[in-house]
């Protein structure tokens, strides 16, 4: 029966094909609108690194000003101090700990065919690694002992590797970066995040980082962070002065791998802070905080408030679709009463009657569905070029081509549910008088 | 024109009114919106940043290693970009408006103030910024070459003179003597003194809330070894003069690299790429929203003329004018229309209600919904237009038809 209701709705679609098409192309309108903006706040907002976005904490300190907060609500400052960085690297009291910053260096490729070129990468420690776990081509993380001893040591991003030794094994090799060599002691594979979620202050959509090395001999080279600073008093003259200063420029994330962890970490930060203030630091009140990952990325925005109206906005205008296609089926199936009163005085339960406009209905929102899921590859599209810093999440995935033709089905079954409703409820008697 | 027939009729298919009501309401509601929002992003990116953006570029030099002397690079860059035919003005600045990253600093009337009076950011520049940057003078003097200070990045920034703009100088000083006076850019002395007034310079930063505060500080201060200049070509040789200068200054000096050479004009597209992209979005809403309601009219319409074949044959057999039955459907069309309008109206109240929670975004100014109701009634006339021709053309004699 199925097939038999399936080519005559096919038959009376095309009956019509007027308003067929407006129908269909009101549903892929909306589809569209609602899939495209939906699928980049999705993909903008969705957890990084679900199978430890639980453990992986970002450390807030608020070591501004008395007379002013950081963030105008009270939050404390986005980023770290030097001196408090490195204090709370050494203490080593979570289970993984990495400080980090943004760094941009020439690079003066051995092969004089390259011209010296300017590259953005991160400064950090050994656990940043097994933190954030970025797959490793070639080699591997550097060592703890690395880090303390202050080693000249560097990590590949794919990208530069092969831009520097066309993708093979460079493991051991050197690399010349601002006048000094560094030895390579690990290169990356492809690293896709879809945010750079552990960077926040500096642009969660960046580039991804070229290069990372290790943050004690980068301070060694007096290397200043190429990212975001801030300062709320000024620090004194030189380098020194500048680390010992109240400046904030450095991310600090802390593994913790359980809630007693967490409460024990918690309770260390507040101690430490009660002894900076017996130094005269810290002028605020206690106003630590450590986030979770998918927690910092709501406190920072990553879904920007653009997209979250433009969400808002094409679901408003799928509505207005379905509606639009309420009122033209209802048109339709009203003018088949004659049609469906025959059937009906033939015999056909409203069972039936029901069944195969439901079916009619439902080969409209596929339709819609199949042209919505185009329209939405084509608004994807046009995000990427609206938007160039959206290239990560301006994708379709199988998860979202589904829900794509749920949505679709479930729309027009929805929208064709009432108008069904009505054509069964057609009197056989009234109209067959006339 | 009577309405109690045109009532009586729609009461009877009150569902197929509430659909079209529904739709011009929610149109209503997400027009008004979208249209305001659309409208403050134009604002937004119609600022102008007070600078000459057609014929100036800037790009950054980074040199290698501690032994590249940085100070020496940015007299030797400026020299050689100043030789250069097609160059107009060149000079050396840290940043530039609308790059989204530069240097803020809270200026003070007292030494160690608590709240500094103004936010401002710095631009550190030599004695040929304001021709370069194309920032007019309206008060006070230009830097002097000798004004022009060394400084190592990450000294405290105290200089002997600066140049405001406007906007900064009525901040400071509200009573408009600004010139002359002496302000804290440090917690402690000594002090700079105002020494010139520009019209306007905008922040680099697009989402500041203080854009046109900016001060000029006469030094050279590369960032470790990193400098950035600015050009300015004469007209219309910008793009020759971008490639020409690429060029010259990679060759004039090999320990180091010329970064990226980009023009105002493509960094002004950047910085107001989300606004343009919000702007464009919201644009293509509007536009299928009252194409789909439109049509959405003009089905339901139709439906109904088809459906009243009958009736309307026998009105005009009793005598009604083809006008009669124009005004029928125009009118019909209008009392729903308004109707959906009036509820609407509350819509876009609300969602403007909601903007402005979430969001705090400014409220709907008023005119929007009454302008909304007026594009709306005239949509709703030319997309029942057609239908209604089509039943005024209906003959009597269709009255006497049993089919």
């Amino acid at each position: 029966m199925f097939s038999y209701y399936l080519q005559l709705g096919l038959r009376s679609l095309r009956r019509n094909p007027v308003l067929t098409a407006l129908m269909v192309i009101g549903i892929g309108l909306g589809i569209a609108a609602s899939m495209t903006t939906l699928t980049v706040m999705h993909l903008m907002g969705s957890d990084p690194i679900p199978w430890k976005s639980d453990k992986l904490h970002y450390v807030q300190l608020d070591t501004w000003s008395a007379d002013n907060s950081y963030y105008e609500d009270g939050r404390p400052p986005d980023q770290v101090t030097y001196r408090d960085a490195v204090a709370l690297m050494e203490a080593g009291k979570a289970d993984k700990q990495a400080a980090m910053y943004k760094l941009a260096l020439p690079i003066q490729p051995a092969n004089k065919e390259l011209k010296p070129f300017r590259s953005l990468g991160r400064v950090t420690y050994s656990d940043f690694f097994a933190m954030f776990e970025p797959p490793f081509k070639y080699g591997g993380p550097w060592s703890h002992d690395q880090d303390a001893t202050h080693e000249r040591v560097v990590v590949l991003g794919k990208e530069m590797n092969e831009k520097l030794f066309g993708g093979q094994d460079s493991t051991g090799k050197t690399v010349r970066m601002d006048d000094i060599d560094y030895t390579i002691v690990g290169v990356l594979d492809d690293w896709k995040l879809r945010s750079r979620y552990y960077d926040l202050t500096n642009g969660a959509f960046a580039d991804p980082d070229e290069f990372f090395m290790p943050f004690t001999s980068a301070i060694d080279l007096k290397q200043r962070s190429s990212g975001n600073n801030s300062c709320w008093k000024s620090s004194g003259d030189g380098w020194d002065a500048y680390l010992d200063s109240e400046c904030i420029w450095i991310q600090m994330w802390v593994q913790l791998e359980s809630p007693a962890r967490l409460a024990e970490y918690t309770a260390y930060l507040d101690s430490y802070v009660n002894d900076q203030k017996k130094l005269g630091r810290f002028p605020r009140p206690l106003n630590n905080r450590l986030l979770d990952v998918n927690a910092w990325m709501a406190d920072q925005e990553v879904v920007s408030r653009d997209v979250q109206v433009q969400t808002g906005l094409a679901f408003a205008f799928l509505v207005v679709c379905l509606v639009n296609t309420v009122g033209l089926l209802l048109a339709k199936f009203t003018r088949k009463s004659g049609e469906i009163g025959l059937r009906r005085a033939l015999g056909a339960s409203r069972r039936e009657v029901f069944s195969q406009f439901l079916i009619e209905s439902g080969v409209v929102g596929l339709s819609g569905g199949v042209l919505g899921l185009v329209l939405t590859g084509l608004g994807l599209v046009a995000v990427r070029a609206l938007y160039s810093e959206y290239k990560t999440v301006a994708h379709l995935d199988w998860t979202m081509i589904a829900v794509t033709i749920a949505l679709a089905i479930v729309s027009a079954v929805l929208a064709g549910l009432y108008p069904t409703w009505r054509a069964c409820r057609v009197q056989p008697a009234a109209q067959l008088k006339i | 024109m009577e309405i109690r027939p045109i009532l009586s009729a729609l009461m009877r298919s009150k569902v197929s009114m509430i659909l079209i009501g529904v739709q011009v309401a929610l149109t209503l509601a997400i027009v008004c919106n979208a249209l305001f929002i659309i409208g403050q992003r134009l604002d937004h990116m119609n600022r102008p940043s007070g600078m000459n953006e057609a014929d100036t570029f800037y790009f950054g030099s980074s040199g290698f290693g501690e032994g590249f002397d940085a100070q020496a690079a940015i007299r030797e860059d400026l020299a050689t970009l100043r030789q250069m035919p097609g160059v107009a003005s060149a000079t050396t600045s840290n940043s530039v408006p609308m790059s989204e990253g530069g240097w803020s600093t809270g200026i003070s009337l007292q030494p160690k103030q608590k709240t500094s009076t103004a936010d401002s950011t710095i631009y550190i520049v030599d004695e040929k910024a304001l021709d370069t940057f194309g920032a007019k003078l309206i008060a006070g003097r230009d830097f002097k070459p000798e004004e022009v200070t060394d400084l190592v990045f990450g000294d405290r920034l105290r200089p002997s003179v600066i140049i405001v703009t406007k906007a900064l100088a009525d901040k400071l000083f509200p009573d408009g003597d600004a010139l002359g006076k002496s302000v804290y850019l440090d917690e402690d002395p000594p002090t700079s003194t105002i020494v010139g007034i520009v019209e306007r310079t905008q922040q680099p930063w697009m989402s500041s809330d203080s854009i046109e505060n900016s001060t000029f500080v006469p030094a050279y201060m590369p960032y470790g070894n990193s400098t950035r200049y600015l050009v300015r070509a004469e007209p219309g040789r910008r793009d020759e003069v971008m490639k020409a200068v690429e060029q010259k200054l990679s060759e004039s000096n090999t320990s180091r690299i010329i970064g990226k050479v980009r023009s105002m004009e493509e960094t002004r597209a950047e910085a107001y790429a989300g606004d343009r992209a919000m702007a464009i979005i919201l644009s293509a809403v509007i536009i299928s929203l009252l194409a789909i309601t439109a049509l959405g009219i003009v089905g339901m319409a139709s439906f109904w003329v088809a459906q009243r074949t009958r009736q309307i044959g026998t009105r005009r057999a009793l005598g009604a004018s083809r006008t009669d039955i124009l005004r029928y459907f125009q009118t019909e069309n209008f009392i729903i229309t308004t109707l959906g309008l009036v509820v609407g109206a509350v819509l876009a109240y609300a969602f403007s209600l909601w903007m402005m929670k979430s969001y705090q975004s400014p409220r709907l100014p008023w005119y929007y919904v009454p302008i909304g109701f007026l594009c709306l009634w005239t949509l709703g006339q030319l997309a029942v237009l057609g239908p209604a021709m089509r039943a005024s053309r209906v003959p009597p004699a269709v009255a006497t038809r049993s089919v």
